[in-house]
């Protein structure tokens, strides 16, 4: 009797504890993997109660499964296009709030990258580059948009291997099974990453812009969490760590 | 056309896949199954165990080590360097090596069975007319165990028509080259394509409940008793 009582008071006490502390979770674009955990560290350092979980993946995939009712409060994706899909549906709490602009480069392990340029992919020396599949990944699509404004879609596509998002595109090249890869600047900037080979940043003038956009989903409406991880977002520390990773922020001006 | 060109080049890459491994499978699985069911040894367990694998570790675990190990600084990767003969990541013949290891326990676990049911007596018999070991099995064994080859080569196929993960992780997605229809339809799904995804996935449907009926609508002929 007397440890079914002490039972029932771990229970109620942990239903009192789950009462008080909210939990989240984030839908991201696998650009973001680096960058959002700084950022939810930092929002979690200040918010000691608080839960944040992110999944990390495709934009694509996390529409399909929101639209299908995923359980996710927060949704950045690395194409605006999606969230505003989203909204146009009536699926978003928030407006689509603009976060930050991708840049995408070119990446080796094995050789010194930030010696080359687009043309060097003709390089009949380099086997394989990968890219993330344009057909539907937002960073694929502004590589083959860059590789066709160079001129040289002709004479690399052959040579192109399709990662299914960026992260995956970037293990490529991890792997030394592609030579080359074209990935996000973000990626390139983190700590697993930066240690091997270099980069060359890819003008953003050869491809449309990678503006990115993030929701609050409608089944987050009424969480108070939610609003102050958005919130969070366009703070002072959370822009700091954006652009330690390489994105642009809205309103500020692009390195070339 | 129901099925778009691409659609279409999915499949056949699919179909050529699969046959490949399967054949391929036939000749490896085959003294390996006829192994597992005669010996006594006290290897049997752990080979066992090792061919049984890829029944139970996920996809992304072979995918995760395959990938590694194809790279140029991994042991598959040094080993095609030293042959001169192009790396296996992003190829057809690296789709192949990978699914010989991941349809493997489907040939050999039903050939072991069947190989199991025949027993030594037949061997035996044919033994005291003189047969060979080669002969005995050839005339004896294998007509015996004939129902499970089939259904260890139509288990083999079909489970390498429905390989997602690997080839997912290795393959690099080139059309007609290791763009399977599983890919394709999981690209079609992330493209929003969900009219395209619909037709190739019912397709595939259809296929798979075809082959699981042949393998289960004629009990009789996967009886191993003659």
């Amino acid at each position: 009797m007397a440890r079914f009582a002490a039972l029932w008071g771990i229970v109620f006490v942990l239903a009192s504890v789950s009462a008080r502390a909210e939990s989240i979770a984030i839908a991201a674009a696998a650009d973001l993997k680096f960058a959002m955990d700084d950022i939810v560290a930092s929002f979690e350092a200040g918010h000691p109660a608080d839960a944040v979980r992110v999944i990390y993946g495709s934009s694509g995939k996390f529409l399909t499964q929101i639209q299908q009712g995923a359980p996710y409060d927060l949704y950045f994706s690395a194409d605006i296009a999606y969230p505003r899909r989203l909204a146009d549906a009536g699926l978003a709490a928030s407006d689509v709030i603009p976060y930050a602009f991708g840049r995408i480069v070119l990446w080796s392990v094995e050789r010194d990258a930030s010696t080359m340029t687009l043309a060097s992919l003709a390089d009949p020396k380099i086997a394989r580059v990968a890219i993330a599949n344009p057909k539907h990944a937002p960073y694929g699509k502004r590589a083959e948009e860059a590789l066709r404004a160079s001129g040289l879609w002709e004479a690399v596509e052959p040579k192109l291997v399709y990662g299914e998002n960026i992260a995956q595109t970037a293990q490529f090249v991890q792997t030394g099974n592609a030579q080359v890869g074209i990935i996000a600047l973000a990626l390139v900037l983190s700590p697993e990453l930066s240690r091997r080979g270099g980069y060359w940043l890819i003008p953003d003038t050869l491809h449309e812009p990678l503006e990115q956009g993030f929701i609050i989903t409608k089944r987050a409406a009424n969480s108070a969490l939610a609003r102050r991880f958005a919130d969070h977002m366009g703070s002072k520390p959370a822009r700091a760590v954006m652009t330690r990773y390489g994105f642009v922020l809205p309103g500020e001006v692009a390195l070339r | 056309m129901l099925l778009t060109e691409s659609d279409l080049q999915a499949i056949g890459l699919t179909v050529r896949l699969a046959s490949t491994v399967t054949l391929i499978l036939l000749i490896l699985g085959t003294p390996i199954a006829w192994w597992l069911a005669r010996t006594k040894s006290w290897w049997k367990g752990p080979i066992a165990a090792v061919v049984a694998l890829p029944l139970v570790l996920p996809p992304s675990v072979l995918g995760f080590y395959l990938l590694l190990a194809m790279g140029p600084n991994g042991p598959v990767g040094r080993l095609t360097a030293i042959l001169g003969i192009a790396p296996l990541a992003f190829t057809f013949r690296g789709l192949v090596v990978a699914s010989v290891f991941y349809s493997l326990p489907f040939m050999v676990q039903p050939l072991q069975t069947a190989f199991a049911a025949v027993g030594t007596r037949p061997l035996e018999v044919a033994a005291t007319l003189r047969a060979s070991p080669w002969d005995a099995f050839f005339t004896v064994a294998v007509p015996l165990a004939a129902p499970g080859f089939l259904t260890a080569a139509i288990l083999t196929f079909a489970h390498t028509v429905g390989e997602f993960g690997v080839v997912l992780m290795i393959g690099g997605n080139l059309p007609g080259v290791t763009r399977v229809a599983s890919v394709q339809i999981y690209d079609h799904v992330e493209a929003l394509a969900y009219d395209d995804a619909h037709r190739l996935a019912a397709a595939l449907m259809i296929f798979s409940f075809l082959v699981l009926l042949v393998l289960y609508a004629w009990p009789s002929r996967r009886n191993p008793a003659p």
